[in-house]
């Protein structure tokens, strides 16, 4: 039942907050508060139950699991599990969630009640999205987390929210549709094959098709996988989306939706059709480097500081891309590494972006920027902090998430390593180029002279603790996701015709990611 | 016939003696508030009375009528979704005063066409059932006398309509030239049976799909939609959505499902083009439109390229599938066309997008209403809609239609453009100077203070409820798809 609480919680919360709203404000900031604490309380429950890392031979890797009836009908099951994947990335919700709406409080100026009903219900479905293993469970979760995002960019979004809100919900309704017809094919498929129609992940694992039927059911899980990632050629919707959208959206966008499209190309895309999949791979690396290359070389041609970050979202997702396909145990650690520090660092990011804005009168123009240090020292620090986080710089979670993509990639193919490894250049051009045009020379432009609020100092302090965690001590993530990322790579292997090309101890069959240097 | 047949028909008998009854009331004393109290019970006990009949079916009443039950299951939807007009209506009119009271028993006259079209085995009985819906449609189209756009709107249907029935009896008579038969059965076994001429049996029943098609608005048989989806008054609007075009979807599945409309390439081909055309010109259309009403006949050329999809795919998922999608599809378009009728005014019809803009602070609920209509038509989670579109492919998939059902999916991300644009709207800002600032106008003497308000929770709470829980929804329409094989 745990399970559907945390999905739970932030609907309810969603709800009642709304309701309240009529009365007092404040009520409904606390219930927002509240409801997305108990999410990240309750992860981290069940994460200090596991704390000495998950022993696959009491447990096995589901560290819950919930299952009951919805449509028997058509197979359709109200399927829930969590193994260390999903849990880090619940965790990670919980956390985004706690940054969006304390970083809401002062900003949300009209309708808040249906704000912040709006932001909940969005974190609950993507709660859902990581925890559902029925496909159609899921293929639901996905297409609901869509409206609300839809409405807090259309409703409180910038100037050129209406654009930016229908482009966003129509790419990602058609990849998600084209989901759709994927999963149904999978499920026409196994039913023809076994008489079984199901939805069920683990019935659905392993279902022997035609190869060319697999390569076009797999092509339509990647893309509506990479659409929300997002990787290039589908992207579009990214810069406009996160820039019209308010400060709580951009912060729901980039550390939690890009993250649902890492997650469904790491349990479903390769893990359903592994030996399709695998055989792409090289395919989709050569995404994953373009989108390195072109995410970092477009985010320094911005002047608009939110549009400047979700470009370089692009090029860390490109990262993750590039993990998920090298598919060794090394790479997949990588890539959760980059998911959860690029969410943490990127919503920081983006709040900081707001708490700029709205010192000089709600611009994100760069121009109108320049040497803020002296005027608001505490946000200047907390800029460089995760400018340079973001940047890859050793000590900090972002570097080692990458570091590990590279060492995992390299295994299995040195070019596409080395190419991406240049994308480690481009990214300390634009970092800089934050830092330097935003807080160095000398103040040019009219600014309020406030400095951070003690709300906004507590909530950086916190997101820059986290960071640093996960760049010193990241042993205590990994032990915890490896059992799940060694299952995902037991299912692949299982359907491997033969050993894989790459040597042992890459697959993480034989040694640890920990006793590596 | 005997004793069975008339309790198997009861509840289409029901509907016409309640169609003369009101008739009579009115003669005696026209009374709006008494007509429209003597319909609801006429409408409620026909469904009533659908319980009595569900057990003897299948049974064939007459060479005309086979009640089995998926008449059974359509002739309740359509009463059910006439009853929900009609206390639109109640309202509807409560503002425009008048003589109202004999659209009632045209309503019903209508409801029992489309009940007829939905049982009939026969050609006699299909024609029958056709013109007792169109001509009641033609009347209550026009029914606004005084308001030019319905009295055009109603003559406009009239002409098409007219020629529509012309293709229709032209092809019956090619098929009864062919086969020698005017039932569906005979027409089953032409269609197997090498003697049977095939240029004028397939061209026959060409001339019926065109007939049909036109009544299902689909393109190129589309012209009339709009015009008449403005022109009629809004819950008549609704009815035309729901209940005309319901009932000739249903009677195309009985007909061309068994049929076996995949194996004859022309006729296949046919039903592909038209399902291409409405889907791509039916969105493509709706995105320039600045009118709800006419966005929402748009839009409704779109739905019927999609169920045509589904319908293609054959076999008992397309029956279920069409089923289901035209039981979600009643209950949005009811609910959509609710709001608009609920907020028409003493003259006009809330029609134009500006009427609707910053809706949502002004009318929350009705706003929500709607934005739960347009989501559900586009398919959106936690909505009915979506389990329809999920049928729709469902069933697309397992014909492996898959070059039709990624159209499908390349159309709808066109019509999400324009649902998107109203729910925009909706939401918009209510100091946006092209809004209208409309708001519900009270009625004179309101005689039916609730009745709307209470139709569109209906809705809204059975299009949440499916769109959550489908399960027993689901279960039904497998049993009753199963009485067509």
């Amino acid at each position: 039942m745990i399970l559907v609480w945390l999905m739970l919680i932030p609907i309810i919360g969603g709800v009642l907050a709304w309701i309240f709203a009529r009365w007092s404000l404040r009520l409904t900031h606390w219930i927002s508060l509240a409801a997305m604490a108990a999410v990240l309380g309750l992860a981290l429950g069940i994460w200090g139950q596991h704390w000495d890392g998950v022993n696959l031979s009491s447990h096995g890797v589901w560290l819950l699991m919930l299952d009951k009836p919805w449509i028997p009908r058509l197979g359709i099951r109200f399927l829930l599990a969590m193994d260390g994947i999903s849990l880090l990335l619940v965790l990670l919700t919980g956390a985004v969630g706690l940054l969006a709406v304390a970083a809401s409080w002062y900003i949300v100026e009209k309708r808040e009640g249906f704000f912040y009903f709006m932001l909940l219900w969005s974190f609950g479905a993507i709660v859902g999205v990581f925890l559902a293993l029925d496909l159609f469970l899921f293929y639901f979760l996905w297409e609901l987390m869509i409206v609300p995002l839809y409405f807090l960019i259309a409703l409180w979004g910038n100037e050129n929210r209406r654009y930016a809100a229908i482009k966003f919900f129509i790419f990602t309704q058609v990849g998600g549709l084209f989901l759709l017809l994927a999963t149904l094919g999978l499920y026409f498929a196994h039913g023809r094959l076994t008489g079984v129609y199901t939805f069920d992940y683990f019935q659905l694992l392993g279902t022997t098709m035609a190869p060319a039927l697999a390569f076009w059911l797999m092509l339509g899980f990647f893309f509506a996988f990479i659409v929300k990632l997002p990787a290039v050629p589908v992207h579009p919707w990214l810069p406009d989306a996160h820039t019209q959208a308010p400060v709580a959206g951009s912060v729901d966008l980039a550390g939690l939706v890009l993250k649902v499209g890492a997650y469904g190309l790491l349990r479903f895309t390769i893990p359903l059709f592994p030996q399709t999949a695998l055989a792409f791979a090289p395919a989709a690396m050569v995404l994953a480097v373009i989108s390195i290359y072109y995410g970092a070389i477009l985010a320094f041609a911005q002047t608009d500081l939110k549009r400047l970050i979700a470009y370089t979202s692009i090029s860390h997702m490109g990262f993750v891309l590039l993990g998920i396909f090298a598919w060794n145990t090394l790479s997949l650690q990588g890539a959760l590494l980059i998911v959860i520090s690029h969410g943490i660092t990127t919503s920081a990011l983006f709040i900081l972006a707001g708490v700029i804005a709205r010192r000089i009168h709600e611009s994100r123009s760069m121009d109108r920027m320049g040497g803020f240090w002296p005027v608001m020292p505490h946000v200047a620090g907390s800029g460089s902090f995760f400018a340079i986080a973001a940047l890859g710089l050793p000590g900090f979670g972002n570097f080692i998430g990458e570091i590990l993509v590279l060492f995992g990639a390299f295994a299995v193919s040195p070019v596409f390593a080395i190419l991406a490894t240049g994308g480690f250049v481009l990214s300390v051009i634009y970092a800089l180029r934050i830092l330097q045009r935003v807080f160095f020379g000398p103040l040019t432009n009219p600014v309020e002279p406030r400095d951070m609020t003690g709300l906004e100092t507590v909530l950086m302090g916190a997101s820059m603790a986290v960071i640093l965690w996960l760049g010193l001590y990241p042993q205590s993530v990994l032990n915890r996701t490896e059992s799940a990322v060694l299952n995902l790579q037991r299912i692949v292997h299982r359907a491997m015709p033969t050993a894989p090309a790459t040597p042992a101890a890459f697959t993480g069959e034989k040694e640890a990611p920990h006793e590596l240097p | 016939m005997n004793y069975p047949d008339i309790i198997a028909l009861l509840p289409l008998i029901i509907t016409g003696v309640t169609a003369v009854l009101v008739l009579i009331e009115i003669g005696a004393f026209r009374n709006h508030r008494a007509t429209v109290v003597l319909t609801l019970i006429g409408l409620a006990l026909a469904f009533a009375a659908l319980a009595v009949s569900w057990p003897l079916a299948p049974r064939q009443v007459t060479p005309l009528l086979r009640i089995d039950r998926f008449a059974v299951f359509y002739i309740g939807l359509l009463l059910a979704a006439a009853f929900a007009v009609v206390m639109l209506s109640a309202r509807y009119w409560d503002r425009r005063g008048g003589r109202r009271e004999e659209s009632y028993p045209l309503l019903l006259l209508a409801v029992l066409g489309a009940g007829i079209l939905v049982a009939n085995t026969h050609f006699a009985s299909f024609f029958l059932g056709l013109e007792l819906l169109s001509v009641s449609l033609y009347a209550l189209i026009a029914y606004q006398y005084t308001r030019v756009q319905s009295v055009e709107a109603g003559i406009k249907y009239l002409v098409l309509a007219g020629m529509s029935s012309a293709f229709l009896l032209f092809g019956m008579a090619l098929a009864y030239a062919a086969t020698g038969t005017m039932s569906l059965a005979g027409l089953l076994a032409g269609a197997t049976n090498p003697a049977v001429p095939a240029l004028p049996f397939y061209g026959g029943l060409g001339l019926i799909i065109a007939g049909i098609s036109f009544k299902l608005a689909l393109v190129p048989f589309h012209f009339w939609t709009p015009d008449i989806y403005q022109g009629a008054p809004a819950p008549i609007t609704a009815f035309i959505a729901t209940v005309s075009k319901g009932a000739i979807f249903a009677l195309l599945l009985r007909y061309f499902i068994p049929l076996g409309v995949l194996h004859v390439t022309p006729l296949y081909l046919i039903f592909v083009i038209l399902s291409i055309l409405s889907m791509f010109i039916g969105n493509l259309l709706a995105l320039r439109e600045r009118n709800l009403k006419r966005l929402l006949a748009y839009s409704s050329i779109a739905h019927m390229g999609y169920l045509l999809v589904a319908f293609l795919a054959g076999g008992q998922l397309a029956v279920t599938a069409v089923t289901f999608y035209l039981l979600a599809y009643f209950i949005t378009t009811l609910g959509a066309f609710g709001v608009v009728s609920e907020l028409s005014g003493r003259e006009e019809d809330a029609e134009l997008l500006d009427d609707y803009r910053g809706l949502a602070w002004r009318h929350p609920w009705m706003a929500g209403v709607l934005t739960a209509s347009l989501f559900s038509l586009a398919g959106i989670p936690l909505t009915v809609g979506f389990f329809g579109k999920f049928y729709l492919l469902a069933a697309g998939v397992d014909a492996r239609l898959w070059f039709l059902v990624i159209l499908l999916v390349i159309s709808s991300a066109i019509g999400l453009v324009y649902y998107l644009r109203v729910v925009f709207a909706l939401y918009g800002s209510p100091e946006d100077p092209l809004a209208t600032g409309l708001v519900i106008t009270p009625a004179h003497r309101p005689a039916f203070p609730y009745l709307g308000g209470i139709v569109l929770a209906a809705l809204a709470a059975l299009l949440l409820w499916l769109g959550l829980y489908p399960a027993p929804a689901i279960r039904v329409i497998e049993i009753i798809a199963r009485s067509l094989f």
